[in-house]
């Protein structure tokens, strides 16, 4: 066991926690069910989150290496979600949810590092986050005319 | 007939549960699991085909926290099927919840349940057992009258007769045939024998399969379950486990997708055997290499059609022969087979004069099947497509012509589909729109980019049906609360698709009031009413018309309820603008009073249950064209644009349906390009994981453009047909058409790489 210190949304939190668990695991045994496993082989996107600032599969790294760093995931960023995900809604683009903590955390990635994105830019940025019942489509939609709505704004 | 103008039908409404999606809120199985559940893993058989002689779980049983370990010698001892049909179930009963044969690798062969997952992993790699190794049968072109049985038992039972035998490697058999194919087939100027093949592909939903058991406050089990079926679930578990359906209730969460994959009872059997054995709440959830290996993908088929046309492209007979593949067990194996004729052959209903449909379901040992949006209807249609494609390109007619030649028309009996009439239909609309969006007349021709790449186009028509005529069962019951709002209970399961939503817009159409009004519960098997599930196309178009019938019914017992507030005749209330208003009066009853005096010295329930179940299935229609660019040197392909027109009566909601098209448009586009089912020489799956099976990401799609064709099906409700199936139908056949078109090859083995174009071109030249 070792005792690890991560800065969760927010929130200092101290865990002893046993040296090969999984950062999702830690994640999801400290209610950030947001996060959720696809794959297991870092091919999916659904367990994405932000370790200092960068969006990370917390299904492919260690708790531990994310002792001493700042992790934020949905639960932690609803505002910032809520400004966008309406617009995703609209599209009907959330189909069975499953995907979308993952895609949203991404989409929340792209838009600070890059705010006024092409459809292109959006495409490649978010190409690791599948979808299986959408065709994507409608999220790129719904991502445009948020973007669009605060163009008019 | 014109569709009315509505408040709440054909109207984009947010999904009821968009934001608690969106925002990431605990509602699915895992999230709902508490901490004290045992954990339950499987251990699975390496082996294709093989009888368990000796398994030693001493070991096992010895690491800290396992609660136990189960083998072949635990289980009860009669057989089932996992299939999530109405009763009885045309699958037939094979399994057992583990079998001392296994019959494809990845085959259940112990259950442990432990206090954790490393307990749980740990225990099921300590378990010892000694093979005793048999010859599979691998190849489905080998496997009917094989020496080698996959189902040697002699317990083996088929509930319905659907021309099957264990002892021949036989799920079902079936002949059909409709007037004079040999003579008009030797007739024909043109006749064109070909054979296609498509795989047993993943449905790939992002939640993998799972369920949580618990023992209810009456000691009954309790199952929450990621699936689309709950009251089948219940009757598979009762069959399974020997319990009274009474004594199991099933609910489901919010589902992680399904696309046909949770209408079979993948996981729920382990959990709940392990609750029943322990007392004590269990859960499993597979990993994804469980899902891609041990799950119920489509059914392999090889479909062989022969064509008769005269030289004009007039299409006079049609001969479909399908194998398909169940796999080891025979879920949705006689069904599934059927669609590939019936939902094929009666799109030439214009020109044909007879055809046959000959069919034979095998067992091999290889994963089994099961339900995969499409049904079936999606290997047909691949097939019959590409051959009227390959018939027009002989003839150098354009294949929108040929189409338009041959093509069902609304007002047709469709000899091939139950001699149904084909009341509403916009199948020639819907080409006609769609060539003119596509912009078919310059796209289609092949052109030369100049720079290796050659771009072209293809096309295809697909239908498919709504609910499973004379069997399905959709309900709905509507609660008026007392201040006026309703709630909806349905058995129906959201899997993604909206229909919570659609449902509720249904009932506020009805019942004149907003969608906010309506609160939607669902589907619990205490207290939903009972419906067949979420599959076969059916929630819109079914349960969609029980949601009609039971606001009626509920608009009824109102009025008695508000003439008994005036003292007067029921005779004399009519509802009118969300009130009852007493005929030629200025008197008005409003819903909040009526629910008010229904819960205070009242004898009239302020709520309504009804059934609804459809003597026919009537059949959505679209058609799909997509451009492609193709490098002749590398076989790469690009898809440029995906254009569709989809006739489902009326959607509902468009925004959902066209979502809806458009994903299944995608899932088709990842099945021809990149999707790929084998297995090894000893049978054991290649495609284990997302590494190895592909599935589409957003840089492969193109753009995508989706439109309608309004028709109305008197039977719907408010006109609607279905939508969820027949959107994954058109890729296969429009993109094999375009490739031929840049390359001159027609591929009939999906999926269609770049290794295959590049290669079967090389060989050529």
């Amino acid at each position: 066991m070792i005792e690890i210190t991560i800065n969760l949304n927010g929130k200092k939190i101290s865990d002893r926690i046993e040296a090969d668990t999984l950062l999702i695991d830690f994640l999801r045994s400290h209610n950030c069910l947001s996060v959720k496993r696809g794959c297991e082989t870092t091919n999916c996107g659904l367990c994405t989150v932000l370790m200092d600032d960068t969006p990370i599969l917390s299904c492919s790294m260690l708790a531990a290496r994310a002792a001493g760093h700042t992790v934020y995931t949905l639960e932690g960023l609803q505002e910032e979600a809520s400004s966008f995900v309406g617009f995703i809604a609209d599209q009907g683009a959330d189909q069975c949810g499953f995907c979308n903590p993952g895609f949203v955390m991404n989409t929340i990635a792209l838009l600070r590092e890059n705010p006024d994105p092409t459809d292109d830019e959006i495409r490649a940025f978010l190409a690791g986050n599948l979808c299986r019942c959408s065709g994507y489509e409608g999220q790129l939609r719904g991502i445009r005319n948020y973007l669009n709505s605060l163009k008019e704004q | 007939m014109e569709h009315k103008e509505y408040k709440s039908i054909n109207k984009s409404v947010r999904k009821k549960d968009a934001m608690q999606l969106l925002l990431g809120k605990p509602v699915y199985t895992e999230d709902i699991v508490p901490d004290n559940a045992l954990v339950v893993k499987l251990l699975r058989s390496p082996h294709a085909n093989a009888i368990v002689k000796t398994i030693n779980t001493k070991a096992a049983k010895l690491v800290p926290g396992v609660v136990d370990v189960y083998t072949w010698e635990d289980v009860p001892q009669s057989r089932f099927t996992n299939a999530g049909q109405t009763y009885p179930e045309p699958s037939p009963y094979d399994r057992l919840i583990i079998d001392r044969h296994v019959r494809f690798s990845g085959d259940v062969v112990a259950i442990v349940a432990a206090e954790n997952e490393k307990a749980a992993s740990k225990a099921v790699s300590l378990i010892k057992v000694e093979y005793d190794v048999l010859e599979p049968v691998l190849d489905f072109r080998t496997a009917k009258d094989n020496k080698i049985l996959v189902h040697p038992e002699d317990n083996w039972v088929a509930p319905c007769e659907v021309g099957g035998s264990n002892k021949r490697n036989l799920v079902a058999s079936e002949e059909n045939t409709h007037g004079d194919v040999d003579s008009v087939m030797a007739d024909c100027d043109i006749v064109l024998d070909r054979t296609y093949h498509m795989k047993a592909y993943n449905q790939a939903m992002m939640e993998t399969f799972r369920t949580y058991t618990t023992l209810d406050r009456y000691g009954r089990l309790h199952v929450i379950s990621s699936t689309q079926i709950v009251f089948h679930v219940r009757r598979i578990l009762s069959h399974a486990l020997g319990i009274p359906k009474n004594m199991i209730r099933v609910e489901k969460p919010r589902i992680g997708g399904g696309f046909g994959a949770k209408q079979s009872a993948i996981s729920e059997v382990y959990p709940a055997f392990v609750t029943i054995k322990t007392g004590r709440p269990a859960m499993i959830i597979f990993t994804r290499e469980e899902s891609q290996i041990a799950g119920s993908p489509r059914h392999e088929m090889e479909v062989r059609v022969k064509l008769g046309a005269d030289k004009t492209g007039k299409i006079r007979v049609l001969d479909l022969y399908t194998l398909s593949n169940s796999g080891a067990y025979g879920e949705h194996g006689p069904t599934t087979v059927g669609l590939s004729g019936h939902k094929s052959i009666p799109m030439y209903t214009g020109s044909l004069e007879a055809f046959r449909f000959n069919f034979d379901v095998v067992y091999t040992n290889t994963m089994a099947a099961g339900a995969y949006r499409g049904y079936g209807a999606t290997q047909g249609i691949f097939a019959v497509e590409t051959t009227v494609n390959e018939l027009a390109e002989m003839l150098n007619i354009d294949p929108t012509e040929i189409r338009n030649m041959n093509m069902l028309k609304e007002g047709m009996i469709m000899p091939a589909y139950y001699n149904e009439l084909a009341a509403a239909c916009a199948l020639d609309k819907c080409l006609e729109h769609c060539k003119e969006m596509f912009e078919w007349d310059k796209k289609y021709p092949v052109r030369d980019m100049g720079n290796g790449k050659v771009r072209t186009a293809g096309m295809a028509m697909a239908m498919q049906g709504s609910s499973i005529s004379n069997v399905d069962v959709g309900s709905a019951t509507v609660k008026l609360t007392e201040d006026g709002t309703y709630m909806l209970l349905i058995g129906a399961a959201d899997m993604g698709t909206g229909c919570d939503t659609i449902l509720a817009q249904m009932v506020a159409e009805c019942m004149d009031c907003s969608v906010d009004d309506v609160a939607v519960f669902g589907a619990d098997t205490d207290a939903s009413p009972y419906d067949s599930g979420s599959y076969a196309s059916s929630t819109t178009y079914l349960t969609g018309k029980a949601v009609e019938k039971a606001c009626a019914e509920l608009k009824t017992k109102m009025c008695s309820i508000a003439a008994d507030i005036l003292g007067c005749d029921s005779e004399e209330m009519i509802f009118e603008e969300g009130l009852i208003r007493r005929i030629n009066t200025e008197q008005t009853v409003s819903m909040r009073e009526i629910g008010v005096k229904a819960q205070v010295s009242n004898t009239k329930s302020a709520e309504s249950s009804v059934s609804h179940s459809s003597p026919v299935s009537p059949p959505p229609f679209m058609v799909g064209m997509v451009e492609i660019e193709l490098d002749r040197l590398t076989g790469e392909v690009t898809i440029i644009d995906y254009m569709a027109v989809v006739d489902c009566g009326i959607p509902i909601n468009p925004a959902l349906a066209r979502i809806q098209a458009e994903g299944g448009i995608v899932q088709g586009i990842g099945h021809t390009l990149m999707e790929n089912v084998t297995n090894d020489a000893s049978g054991r799956p290649i495609e284990s994981s997302f590494m190895q099976y592909k599935v589409p990401t957003r840089l492969d799609m193109g753009n995508l453009k989706v439109e309608f064709e309004h028709s109305y099906e008197p039977t719907g409700p408010f006109g609607a047909k279905s939508i969820g199936e027949i959107v994954i139908n058109t890729p296969g056949p429009a993109l094999a058409h375009a490739i031929y078109r840049a390359t001159g090859v027609w591929h009939r083995e999906l999926p269609i790489t770049p290794e295959q174009i590049a290669m079967t071109k090389s060989s050529k030249e």
